[in-house]
């Protein structure tokens, strides 16, 4: 238990490092940008008519004239006292910002993760167990296909399929427009989330089914199952109860070290089902430069990524002994 | 015992042939697309929004472009850019992995630190904020995409060296006084070539896939350039109006190149992987 506590405390300590890295480079690029946040933001027509005064106080407000250094000095010990500083493009505090979108994005996020996972399991599974029969081919052909197409074309292609020709969910964004925010049903909310969950399920199985289908057939030519057979033992109760349970932990461990697929799936998602979620804003951040909120919105990602790989290395620890003492060792 | 030979030799040649038809497409979609430049840019009003037929393969769009023209000029963008950047980011994997590896342990948790920093951030995200750093535009996107992608390769290269540091024959060649770079260089890279050649092959679908999206996010190539991102953000205004044919063909040919690079890459795999290559 104590070495378990130790590994787990290495781990948040390589944790909050990696994310204060994360931090840096993300300024440091942000800070590189040639383009100039007051020509994109408000316009080289209306830079010209305004006054030096007005150009002075709006290279102010989106921070041109202090030096990196002393702004990420400067954000770095707002963040340690909890607060994120203001959107530029949205002027609401971004922890605000961040809160709002990450729960729309939540559910949509949760929802394909567990969806892509459980399919990706039992495609999994049923490949390995009909090794090179026709539903392995089926399975493992989806797989390859589904890994070479982009995920934003999928998401037109189903939003051509659904919306526009059968007309059955709706084309775009998490509540119906023109309508009042208290009116919005819970109902509502899900007939705009099907489509773009739908799409980051069926594009995140193919990683998880393959891996499980490699593993699925080395369980099945193991020697245990060898002696199952030769008990008499049905294949299906073989599949079930040698075959699932020893795959499905790892297959467990690999969702969630998959973390960071999803949400970079979602960012594209997001944006062609004007979804607005996390990864919608995270575009109109990056394309208004405004730093504060793309500097926030990428370490709350990361922040959520390291605590999937965190989860993982510590599943990976109770399934494998071997690795839970090697772990604490070095 | 000669039947079976003969099979063996079937398979080889059959998948050597595939890998030169392959080539040989993609080389021809490349050169169709440099030749089909000039035509992909061509407006003509009087044919505007044209439903595909004979004439317009693919149809055409709202300026009266031929989109088969713009499809094969913007895949041949795609696929020069994903040879630049895969070749980059491999290089960069190589050299990172090997020297984590020879280097010692501090250059090595360096290394490990880096690579788990950059596989922290979303792929979408720092190609995003790379291409931002360097102005988007064509630059932007090639050092996105290059800068991005090496991770995890240089993982795969760096656990496969540490392995093969404790080989008898290297620690052999250790003992009778060759030096680590000579060791590296003439005993340990040959050894890794194949993985290194499929992981380099294994790049150009993902370069390929991140290059479209970020373009078509608005942070790649501008809206001049015929690309396959910035056709199907395009299509996305007429989709409601029913011009389906601006998104279903470009997006399947994008998808047909990507599968035949992944394709291509796991052939040369199973030709150079010894376990499989008497398949």
């Amino acid at each position: 238990m104590k070495h378990r506590l130790q590994f787990t405390g290495k781990k948040l300590i390589r944790m909050a490092l990696l994310l204060l890295g994360v931090s840096i480079v993300t300024f440091l690029l942000m800070c590189a940008s040639p383009l100039d946040p007051l020509q994109t933001n408000v316009g080289q027509a209306a830079l010209g008519t305004m006054s030096p005064e007005q150009i002075a106080k709006l290279e102010a407000y989106w921070g041109v004239d202090t030096p990196p250094l002393t702004r990420y000095l400067g954000w770095l010990s707002d963040v340690l006292k909890g607060d994120f500083g203001t959107s530029l493009l949205y002027r609401q505090p971004v922890i605000s910002v961040i809160g709002q979108r990450l729960v729309s994005s939540f559910w949509l996020l949760l929802s394909a993760w567990v969806i892509s996972g459980v399919l990706g399991l039992a495609m999994g599974v049923i490949a390995g167990a009909f090794r090179g029969r026709w539903p392995d081919r089926l399975i493992r052909g989806y797989c390859f296909l589904i890994s070479s197409t982009p995920s934003f074309w999928l998401a037109i292609l189903l939003l051509l399929i659904f919306a526009v020709w059968l007309g059955w969910l709706p084309i775009g964004l998490s509540v119906p427009a023109g309508m009042d925010a208290a009116a919005v049903t819970a109902a509502d909310r899900l007939r705009h989330a099907i489509l773009p969950a739908l799409t980051l399920s069926i594009t995140g199985v193919a990683n998880i089914a393959l891996h499980t289908r490699e593993k699925m057939i080395d369980v099945l030519e193991s020697d245990y199952v060898l002696f199952a057979r030769a008990r008499g033992e049905s294949e299906i109760s073989i599949i079930l109860r040698h075959g699932l349970r020893n795959v499905a932990l790892p297959a467990l461990t690999l969702q969630f070290a998959s973390v960071s697929e999803i949400i970079g799936g979602s960012v594209l998602v997001e944006q062609v089902f004007s979804y607005p979620g996390l990864g919608q804003a995270a575009v109109t951040a990056g394309l208004g430069s405004d730093l504060p909120l793309l500097l926030g919105i990428t370490v709350v990602t990361a922040a959520i990524v390291f605590a999937g790989n965190l989860i993982a290395d510590l599943l990976y620890g109770v399934i494998d002994p071997k690795i839970r003492k090697g772990a604490s060792r070095g | 015992m000669k039947n079976m030979t003969q099979t063996e030799t079937n398979q080889r040649r059959r998948t050597v042939f595939f890998l030169i038809v392959a080539v040989m497409i993609l080389a021809a979609v490349t050169a169709a697309g440099i030749l089909t430049e000039g035509c992909a840019v061509e407006t003509d009003f009087s044919r505007r929004n044209l439903s595909p037929s004979l004439q317009h393969l693919f149809g055409t769009d709202w300026m009266g472009r031929d989109m088969l023209a713009r499809t094969l000029s913007g895949l041949s963008l795609s696929i020069r850019i994903g040879i630049l950047t895969a070749a980059v980011s491999a290089a960069a994997a190589l050299l990172l992995g090997t020297a984590s590896v020879v280097l010692g342990r501090k250059a090595d948790a360096v290394i490990s630190w880096c690579i788990d920093l950059v596989m922290g951030i979303p792929h979408i995200l720092l190609v995003m904020l790379i291409s931002l750093a360097c102005g988007r535009g064509f630059t932007g996107v090639v050092a996105g995409v290059a800068l991005s992608h090496w991770p995890s390769l240089a993982r795969v290269i760096r656990g496969e060296l540490i392995q093969l540091r404790q080989a008898p024959y290297i620690l052999v060649a250790e003992r009778m006084g060759v030096s680590k770079l000579q060791n590296v260089r003439r005993h340990m890279l040959p050894h890794l070539l194949p993985q290194f050649l499929t992981g380099l092959i294994l790049l150009f679908p993902h370069a390929i896939l991140h290059e479209s999206s970020v373009t078509f996010l608005g942070f790649g190539l501008s809206s001049e350039q015929p690309a396959i991102g910035v056709i199907l953000s395009e299509s996305m205004q007429y989709l409601t109006t029913g011009k389906w044919w601006l998104a279903l063909f470009p997006g399947l040919a994008l998808v047909l190149v990507v599968a035949l690079f992944a394709l291509l890459g796991e052939r040369v795999r199973r030709l150079l992987d010894p376990s499989s290559a008497h398949e």
